[in-house]
This record gives structure tokens, sequence and C-alpha cells, in this order.
């Protein structure tokens, strides 16, 4: 190996270009506003960064105060789902220098949950509708050996396994904006997940909860969930399949 | 802030055993009824404005000529009900999606209902007892048979 060339490389740090966003963040403090309040930040960022670096950076340099949810960074953890430039993404996974930086950057929290700080929502009712739907195995052998399964049946349900609940579909779909009853799309993919899995028994109470007033039949197909989804999955089609398996009755 | 009541606030637990589900009867009748809709409007168009004479051809004569028929009949008692249900269920829909006050809920979906009633009352009644000839219409405005009768 030549390791003489490198050597000869001058040890001059390469200067990373940086560049200023503008951040139009929609606040609101429940002790002091009556009503939630746009305020703007400038940031000096690298073409590196993300969303998230943005909010870190002012809430670490500028305002100490500004409040959001964050746990991995890394798109896994679905804390930091947050409404840029008026779609729901990630704020980790958004790149500042992929955005129209012509114009500021709004960021606002999801809609149709309870508001409760700048950035952060109350998530119960999401999480009410998720735990509704009985995501968890049930299986009625007991489990002396592995449960096997064929590759192929494990892809049926493999699209939605994906889901990291961070509620980016379900709170951008306008039936669950108007009066949040709708179960909502990630409550329906995590039904999916274990209605048409092999190992699972409990399609068919599943399929009767989603087979509800509140349920499937209040999708109206605009597809904002998968739009949405950071995880790409392709939540309407997983509706869809959940309709199909509720009419023809067997999964 | 505007008031949204907290989603599914309390109604996770104690969920109704199997009543009819009209939710789920109305997904499928609107899929249903629309390609039904598809064929029957299409139909109805191409009969009465485009075939023979085209839309200049419609009057109570023609519309008796083609109620003498019971193909038709049939055919737009079905577009009759059909379309109507189809729309009013439609409508029914956007209300549940969109109203948000309780009251105004009702009263939409009761005006919904009340009119989707009445047009297909008017309109099966129209179908099954036209005369072409109403006794004291006005003569010019009647068809050419109804003189000679």
């Amino acid at each position: 190996m030549s390791t003489a060339i490198l050597d000869n490389k001058p040890n001059v740090p390469e200067v990373i270009p940086t560049f200023t966003a503008t951040l139009i963040i929609r606040r609101f403090d429940p002790d002091v506003d009556d009503e939630p309040r746009w305020q703007d930040f400038d940031v000096e960022v690298y073409p590196t960064d993300r969303i998230l670096d943005a909010l870190h950076k002012i809430k670490w340099e500028q305002d100490g105060s500004l409040t959001f949810r964050r746990s991995c960074a890394h798109g896994v953890c679905g804390s930091d789902a947050m409404r840029i430039n008026g779609r729901n993404r990630l704020a980790c996974k958004t790149l500042i220098k992929d955005l129209d930086l012509s114009k500021p950057i709004y960021v606002e929290a999801i809609k149709g949950l309870p508001l409760e700080k700048d950035l952060v929502v109350n998530m119960d009712p999401f999480f009410e509708s998720f735990k509704a739907v009985q995501p968890f195995l049930i299986a009625s052998s007991k489990p002396d050996k592995e449960r096997l399964q064929s590759v192929t049946q494990r892809a049926r349900f493999d699209d939605t396994t994906k889901c990291i609940l961070c509620a980016a579909c379900t709170s951008s779909c306008p039936v669950f904006w108007t009066d949040g009853q709708y179960f909502g799309p990630a409550a329906i993919v995590n039904a999916h997940r274990f209605i048409f899995d092999s190992r699972d028994e409990g399609a068919q109470v599943r399929l009767d909860i989603l087979n509800d007033k509140e349920g499937v039949w209040r999708c109206r197909t605009t597809f904002n969930c998968t739009d949405a989804c950071p995880r790409g999955i392709e939540v309407t089609k997983a509706i869809a399949e959940v309709k199909q398996a509720i009419i023809r009755g067997k999964v | 802030m505007t008031a949204i009541p907290v989603p599914r606030s309390g109604d996770t637990a104690p969920r109704k055993k199997r009543r009819v589900n009209w939710e789920k009867w109305g997904w499928i009748y609107m899929r249903v009824s629309g390609v039904f809709l598809v064929v029957l409007i299409f139909g109805h168009l191409f009969v009465n404005l485009v075939s023979g004479e085209g839309v200049k051809a419609i009057d109570f004569a023609f519309v008796a000529g083609k109620w003498a028929n019971p193909f038709f009949v049939v055919w737009d008692t079905l577009l009759l009900w059909l379309a109507l249900i189809h729309g009013g269920n439609g409508m029914r829909t956007l209300v549940n999606d969109y109203a948000n006050n309780r009251t105004l809920r009702k009263v939409l979906l009761i005006a919904i209902l009340a009119s989707t009633v009445i047009l297909i009352v008017l309109g099966t009644l129209v179908i099954y007892t036209f005369d072409p000839c109403p006794t004291g219409g006005d003569a010019s405005l009647l068809p050419d048979f109804c003189k000679a009768g």
C-alpha cells in the first residue's frame, strides 16, 4: 500500500460551506399563550444538516424553551414527526438543503391530536387506537418450538412490519382531523401486520374491531397517509386489503 | 384554539355485538351501484340525446313512447333509485366527515334523508302514472295525438 501519498496531502482542513436557513416555528406555551403563535429563527446550517439539527441549534444556542420530542434522531424511534412546510415528515430524516430555501421553512406540530406545547402533542388518543386493535400475537398453542413460517407467508405482511408509530400518517388524514374518532391509518396498519401473519389466530377479532362505524369504512383513499409515511409503507393499500378481508370474511 | 374533542375518548373498551353493519353495506353499495350507474346513465344520455333525432325529439310524446316499453320503465326506475340513494349516501358521508357540530350534523342528515325520499317517491310516481295527455293541459304544449283522442 502506498502510504507515502497520504503523507504528501496538505494538512489543511477543507472549509465546509454553510448557509442560513429561516425556520418559522409554531410556538405554544399553555402557561402563557391563548393561541399558538409563529416565531422565526435564523440558523446557520451545513448542507448535511436536517431539520432536527436546526431545531437543536435553536434550542441550544438561541431559545432553550423550544420544546420538541426526539429520541434516536435516526428515523427509527418515531418521536419527531412534525409538519414541515405543510407535510408530515420526520425532522431527523428531512435534509434542509432538500427543501425550498427561497422561502422560510414552516415547522409545526402534527394536526388532529391535542397540542401540549410547541411541537409536542398528546399521543394518548393515537396509542389508544393502536391498543384497541390488539397489536400482539394471538396464538392458542403453547410454543414448544419456534413457529415456522415460509418466506412467502412472511412477505405477505412485510410492508406493515416497518411501522414506527410516529403518527405521521394518522395525523395527515383529513377524516381523523375532523372528529378524531376514526381509528386512523396507523392502527389499521398494525392490525394488518397481525391479520395477515400466518402464525396469528386473532384475525377475526381484529377484523370485527375494524368493521366498525369508525373503522376501515371511513377511509376515503385520499392517500395522504401513504405520502406521509417516513418508512414508505403503502398504508392505503394495507387499509384496502383489510377492507377486502372483511368483505370476504377470510384472510 | 378551536376545541376538537379528544379523539377516541373512553370508547375503546365496550363494543356492541354484531348488528347489521350499515357502514360496511353502505361502502359496498357505493361500489356496486357505481358500476351499474355508469351503464345506466350513459345509456340514458345516449337514448335521449344522441340516438334518432337527438335532443329535439324530447317531449311528452317521446317520454310516453319510451315508457310504453317495459324495458325503459325498469331502466328508469333502476336509474332513479340507484342514483338518488348513491348521491344521498355520498352526501351523508361528507356530512359525517366534515360537520363538526352535532346539531348541524343532525339537521343536514335529516335534510338529506328527506330530500332523497321525496325525490324517490315523486320520481317513481311519475314513471308509473305518467299521462302524456293530462286533462286541462295547455293544448299548445301537448303532443299531436292528444287532440285525436
